[in-house]
């Protein structure tokens, strides 16, 4: 397996990748880790005719809190998210999540900026970061802009990144109080993509009021999505077992995924009921 | 505890000796077939059909022509001047090289790019522009028997129909009286499915033809070397390559499991073209390719019965297959059985009367039916009748424990006739049963499995207990292509008493380099490090039918024996004429003969063998080397009885197999050490197809699963810590009483497992669910039967 | 189109010409001659392609070898060293880790950084450590053993018995 041939650069700047981006047109790419798209350009699925990998511009891998965000550089690797004491000690959904993710070769390079950026409903960080209500940067010419991740998935692999751009930063509210979050997705065997899966976050008030809520899905939807309703369910509540039993429900039912070699639509659905459970149920047994 | 009859130094039989072949793999400087690399070497790479069924309306290679460094384009048309578009199969069906007017699957080969790099030919095949008219293929087996299926292989003269063959054995009469006279009948329809051997290397082969001296050297991922250097010369014969002029090199392999035993259309294309450019030609599938072109497996769709007593004895069993063979029948299997080893299937019971009969179709998809580590279709039989032994068990009310006790073939019984025609040499099934039952605590099992359903858990106990046939074969009964299945070997030994032995089977992992000389170092006591085995060239090797259905030890292991008693008893003659006393007056031991009463006399056999070439007695032959071809009188039967603990998530319907105990009896061990990892090996090939792996095709003839992506291959973390033990029951016909063991777990793992799986929601329920038995499938079972309704 | 690149693998430095597609399993293989890194699959599900660049495992059939540009590279045949084998490749001997070998590159590169981050992993560390390594042949109890005994190995602990458990 082989890909067509095309051109590389790799710039030290994102002004000069971006610059590079007008440059080449439409048919450009962005490599970030590489693993979703070297497969696909192997299996000629993709075949862009410049490549601009970005591994070499420094200050784009980093996990830090600040001005009240976690702050997640877009070129941080999956193993870097895992390895993070920082994370490990307060944002648990991602030890979760990342641990399911392909395999630790793939996690090696594989970045959370290109896992999001790829637009792909089947991967898992935008659940996860759409439970912790998190948005991006996007830097063009022009600047940069914050998008939130509710408005960033425009459709099967398009995002709100325009051509010339580049997404540099996820900004997630900083964990207060009461904290806890979980992930977890139904896979056929580990390192698949989820059959069906479920990020939870909450977070709760001195008197055990739930005063923040996300709760993302992962590949049960052309786009990533989270639940809304049952979100606005769970905030202001105490989130006690018969609330997260009706959080479940809508889950199910306003989910919309379809059938392919992982399950049908009945199956997903009930999948994304128990996970959904679950996980709620993980993250407030962690936000104790 | 293995008793060893030779020291340890010596190595021979029972020792668990660290491989021999290890050294080259764990430093990389293994030699697989894509390491070779030749001068002048081009690359072909092939354009491919996206269609199940169509005609080739035109194949337009101008534009890859113009790509710098592509030197041809192949078709169909080029290969029917030289009438070498068409080969045989094994079983003396058709089969394209390359088609000149119709594609019969998606991913069928349809034109060849040769480049001189491996990246133009691929820019190549891109670059080929074929026209198809796409046809309704015919995928479903049982529709392509309707009368009005459109006629697939209408290449063959009078063909009006989509049949294959019909092939019927044993006692039908009987049979139907027993079912109509029985207590209890169980049925059940059941598909094993079509699934990929998948070894971690794909096929591929270096043609190298030299025009001057008129000489092939084809260095192919083979596992049968001398088999396809006859096949070769068969098909090429006409075109002046005759046997003596080709010589197959099988290099280091990376896993066979039965997929590297036929011939592909890919190798026969890379020999035409060194043929005809004279240039060396690299042909390495990738894996795609491997998936969607290469041999299957299984595709069994299976009616089976079984008739027997309230009270619990088993009286007869039926089975009907609809086998799919894709558009041509290239099983690998024994001339004389079309169905493999199938008619096994009446397992390790003691009954009467059985009959199966199986009909093969034509379908739109690959050709194949190949083994999976699997001895001719054995796993097909041995699913079908442990699953119907379950399914019984069931219906009379009985532990499926017990019941198998009470029906086992008993020990004392052997040789026994079974009444598909087989003479099963030897076992002890109520041992191998209550070894396993005793390892796992199959009562306490039974307690929990109670308890833990008040509490709304499932639990699941599931049993095995298989008889496997292997070691094909008795050259009365079985031949490939005529050439009947023996195996030989070949030891020579040197002046300074080291050997080298040759065999014509081929090892692809099995550590036949250690193994082999662990029997040699046994007869004739001579250290296994000692003696160096070469297997794979043909140029040197004796010939042999190759290593698949566990055969190599019962065949090639034996002729190791017997060659090296031939040389025992020369260094016995030796002996007697050094020490001047009679052969009658001496004993061996191993390492030395020494004069009986007097065992201070003795000379050791690096003392003979140097004798051999500096002084041995008048009239004999000088050097110290022999030859054998073995022919074993009867196939060997291995046994194994297997418990899986499985649990199931009453949510999610997920799987865990919690714990799997497997004991097996492959006669006598020839290295426990090996033929434990090869238990370990063959148990994760079991759960493989019993949990996750399955080719898949829609309507219009497109594999869904062509890639590792959805091709589910298990890693560590499906495949669970398995449990592991023996029990010996020696081979009575078998030089060395070995019976073989590569693929037994593979046969007997996938119905442990879903009898374990079924047994776990079988209070709900559910009889009997299909493989791969997936969280998916048994959601919608469950659901099926109200499950989910309830608890909703 | 051809890129000038410069690399270390095994502690030698390597310069090379290759064009932007080039995966770094062909550079290896091909423009370096070393074919113990194999190639089992083209979506990097397999893992027999695994090298260490910069120390971290990779799937070299999924990076470029321009992206390797400038790093240090490690193949199977660097793990050995002037005083013997490395502990992985002898246990993976003594455990009978392998059978055809095609996969055991692969899983031993993987299984230095394994031990490397984790020097007393459990079996479950273990089994989730290279699940993205396929083996078709051992059933992975060996490979669990021998990365097992290499940790202890490496920590100069007492070695695990590598007789088999076979009864």
């Amino acid at each position: 397996m082989i890909a067509e041939n095309f051109s590389y650069a790799a710039p030290s700047s994102i002004q000069e990748a971006i610059t590079m981006l007008h440059e080449y047109g439409e048919d450009a790419k962005i490599l970030a880790g590489g693993h979703s798209l070297i497969p696909m350009m192997k299996l000629r699925f993709a075949s862009p005719t410049h490549l601009i990998d970005i591994n070499n511009i420094p200050g784009l891998s980093y996990i830090r809190e600040e001005d009240g965000f976690l702050k997640i550089g877009a070129m941080t690797r999956e193993v870097d998210v895992e390895d993070s004491e920082l994370i490990k000690s307060k944002y648990h959904l991602f030890g979760d999540a990342t641990k399911l993710i392909a395999d630790p070769q793939v996690r090696n390079f594989g970045t959370l900026g290109g896992n999001l950026a790829h637009g792909d409903a089947a991967n898992d960080h935008p659940a996860v970061m759409m439970s912790l209500g998190a948005s991006v940067i996007i830097t063009g010419n022009e600047g940069s802009r914050e998008v939130s991740l509710d408005d960033f998935f425009h459709g099967f692999y398009t995002t709100a990144v325009e051509h010339g751009e580049i997404l540099t930063e996820i900004k997630i509210p900083v964990a207060k109080g009461r904290f806890g979050s979980a992930y977890h997705k139904a896979e056929r065997k580990v390192g698949d993509y989820a059959t069906a899966g479920v990020a939870a976050t909450l977070q709760f008030d001195e008197s055990g009021v739930c005063n923040r809520v996300g709760l993302g899905l992962t590949n049960v939807s052309p786009t990533p999505m989270r639940v809304s309703r049952a979100e606005e369910l769970l905030m202001g509540s105490r989130v006690s077992e018969q609330d997260i039993a009706a959080a479940a429900k809508m889950a199910a039912e306003d989910c919309s995924p379809s059938e392919d070699l992982r399950g049908n639509v009945d199956y997903k659905r009930h999948l994304v009921k128990v996970i959904t459970k679950r996980m709620l149920t993980k993250a407030l047994g962690r936000a104790k | 505890m293995i008793k060893c009859k030779t020291s340890k130094e010596i190595g021979g039989m029972g020792h668990s000796k660290k491989r021999k072949e290890d050294a080259r793999f764990i430093q990389g400087k293994g030699n697989y077939v894509d390491d070779v690399k030749l001068p002048g070497m081009l690359y072909m790479d092939i354009v491919r059909s996206p269609y199940a069924y169509a005609k080739i309306k035109n194949i337009d290679a101008t534009k890859a022509l113009e790509i710098p460094g592509v030197i041809a384009v192949v078709t169909g048309k080029d290969l029917e001047k030289y009438n070498l578009h068409w080969m045989p199969t094994l079983m003396s069906d058709t089969q394209m090289v390359l088609p000149t007017d119709t594609v019969m699957y998606q991913a069928q080969e349809v034109a060849a790019v040769i480049a001189t790099d491996r990246y133009i030919a691929r820019d190549g095949k891109e670059a080929v522009m074929v026209d198809y008219e796409p046809m309704d293929p015919v995928m479903d087996p049982f529709e392509a028997l309707n009368p009005d299926a459109p006629v697939l292989r209408s290449d063959k003269e009078g063909k009006t129909d989509n049949h294959i063959w019909n092939w019927k054995v044993g006692d039908k009469e009987k049979t139907e009286e027993i079912f109509s006279n029985a207590d209890v009948v169980v049925k059940q329809q059941m598909h094993i499915p079509r699934i990929h051997v998948a070894s971690i290397e794909t096929c591929g082969c270096v043609a190298s033809y030299d025009k001057v001296e008129n000489h092939l050297t084809m260095y192919m991922t083979t596992q049968a070397p001398h088999a396809i250097r006859t096949v070769i010369a068969l098909v090429a014969g006409h075109v002046g390559l005759t046997e003596e002029k080709i010589r197959v090199i099988s290099p280091d392999i990376g896993g066979g499991f039965g997929g590297k035993v036929p011939v592909y259309p890919g190798y026969v294309i890379a020999i035409a073209v060194s043929f005809l450019t004279g240039a060396p030609i690299k042909w390495i599938e990738d894996r795609s390719e491997n998936l969607q072109a290469d041999s299957f497996a299984r595709d069994y769709h299976i009616t089976a019965e079984m008739a027997g007593t309230s009270d619990g004895k088993i009286q007869a069993t039926r089975f009907k297959v609809l086998a799919d063979h894709g558009y041509t029948d290239a099983s690998a299997n024994p001339s004389k059985f079309p169905t493999g080893l199938f008619s096994i299937g009446t397992g390790s019971y003691d009954y009467g009367a059985a009959y199966m009969e199986a009909d093969a179709v034509y379908t739109n998809k690959p050709p194949g039916g190949v083994a999976y580590r699997c001895s001719f279709r054995v796993t097909e039989a041995v699913h079908a009748i442990e699953r119907m032994t379950d399914m019984f068990a069931r219906k009379v009310g009985k532990d499926p424990a017990q019941l198998r006790m009470e029906n086992f073939i008993k020990k004392e019984d052997f040789p026994w006739a079974s009444p598909t025609g087989w003479s099963y040499d030897s076992g002890d099934y109520h041992a191998g049963l209550q070894k396993a039952m005793d390892a796992i605590g199959y009562d306490d099992l039974r307690k929990e499995q109670l308890e833990l359903r008040k509490e709304g858990k499932f639990l699941g106990i599931g049993i095995s207990t298989f008889t496997e046939v292997v070691g094909a074969g008795p050259a009365q009964d079985f031949d490939i292509l005529g050439i009947k299945m023996f195996d030989s070997a070949e030891i020579r030994v040197h002046p300074t008493g080291k050997a080298i032995a040759r065999f014509g089977t081929k090892s692809q992992g099995q550590g036949h380099e250690t193994t082999y000389a662990q029997i040699i170092a046994e007869e004739l006591g001579i250290p296994m490090e000692h003696i160096q085995i070469e297997e794979g060239d043909t140029d040197t090797a004796p010939y042999g039918l190759g290593t698949y259905a566990s055969r190599s030890t019962p065949t090639a292991g034996a002729a190791a024996a017997m060659a090296a008693r031939k040389l025992r008893d020369k260094a016995k003659k030796i002996a007697a004429f050094l020490m001047e006393v009679s052969e009658e007056d001496l004993d061996w031991e191993p390492g030395k003969f020494f004069v009986k009463g007097a065992p201070e006399k003795s000379k050791t056999i690096q003392e003979l063998i140097f004798a051999a070439y500096t002084n041995h007695p008048p009239g004999m032959e000088g050097g110290f080397e022999a030859v054998h071809y073995y022919d074993p009188p009867n196939l060997t039967f291995p046994s194994g009885a297997y418990i899986c603990v499985a649990e199931v998530d009453a949510e999610t319907c997920d799987i865990k197999v919690r714990r799997f105990v497997a004991i097996d009896d492959c006669g006598n061990i020839i290295n426990p050490m090996i033929v434990q990892g090869q238990v370990h090996g063959g148990l994760t090939q079991g759960i493989a197809p019993a949990m996750y792996e399955e080719l898949i095709y829609d309507k219009a003839g497109n594999i869904l699963n062509g890639t590792f992506m959805d091709y589910l291959v298990p890693t560590a973390v499906e495949s669970p810590s398995w449990e592991t033990g023996h029990t010996i029951t020696p081979a009575p016909h078998h030089p060395i009483g070995a019976k073989g063991v590569g693929e037994s777990p593979t046969v007997g793992a996938p119905p442990a497992i879903v009898n374990a799986i079924v047994d776990a929601v079988s209070h709900l329920g559910i009889k009997h669910l299909e493989i791969p038995v997936t969280p998916f499938k048994l959601y919608k079972e469950l659901k099926a039967v109200g499950y989910f309704n309830e608890t909703a | 189109m051809a890129i000038d690149i410069k690399l270390k693998v095994n502690g030698t430095e390597h310069s090379a010409t290759v064009e932007p597609r080039t995966l770094l399993v062909h550079l290896i293989r091909e423009n370096l001659s070393m074919t113990g890194t194999h190639i089992g699959c083209d979506t990097s599900s397999c893992g027999a392609c695994t090298v260490l660049i910069d120390g971290k495992s990779a799937k070299s059939c999924t990076i470029l070898a321009v992206q390797a540009n400038g790093k240090e590279i490690t193949t199977v045949e660097g793990m050995a060293t002037a005083e013997g084998l490395h502990p992985l490749q002898e246990g993976f001997h003594l455990n009978h880790a392998l059978h055809c070998g095609f996969c055991t590159p692969g899983m031993m590169l993987r299984a230095v950084e394994l031990l490397e981050k984790n020097p007393n992993p459990t079996e479950e560390e273990i089994r989730w450590g290279i699940a993205g390594n396929l083996c078709r042949c051992t059933g992975y109890n060996n490979i669990v053993k021998a990365i097992q005994w290499a940790s202890a190995k490496m920590q100069d602990k007492e070695l695990p018995s590598t007789e088999p458990e076979f009864v």
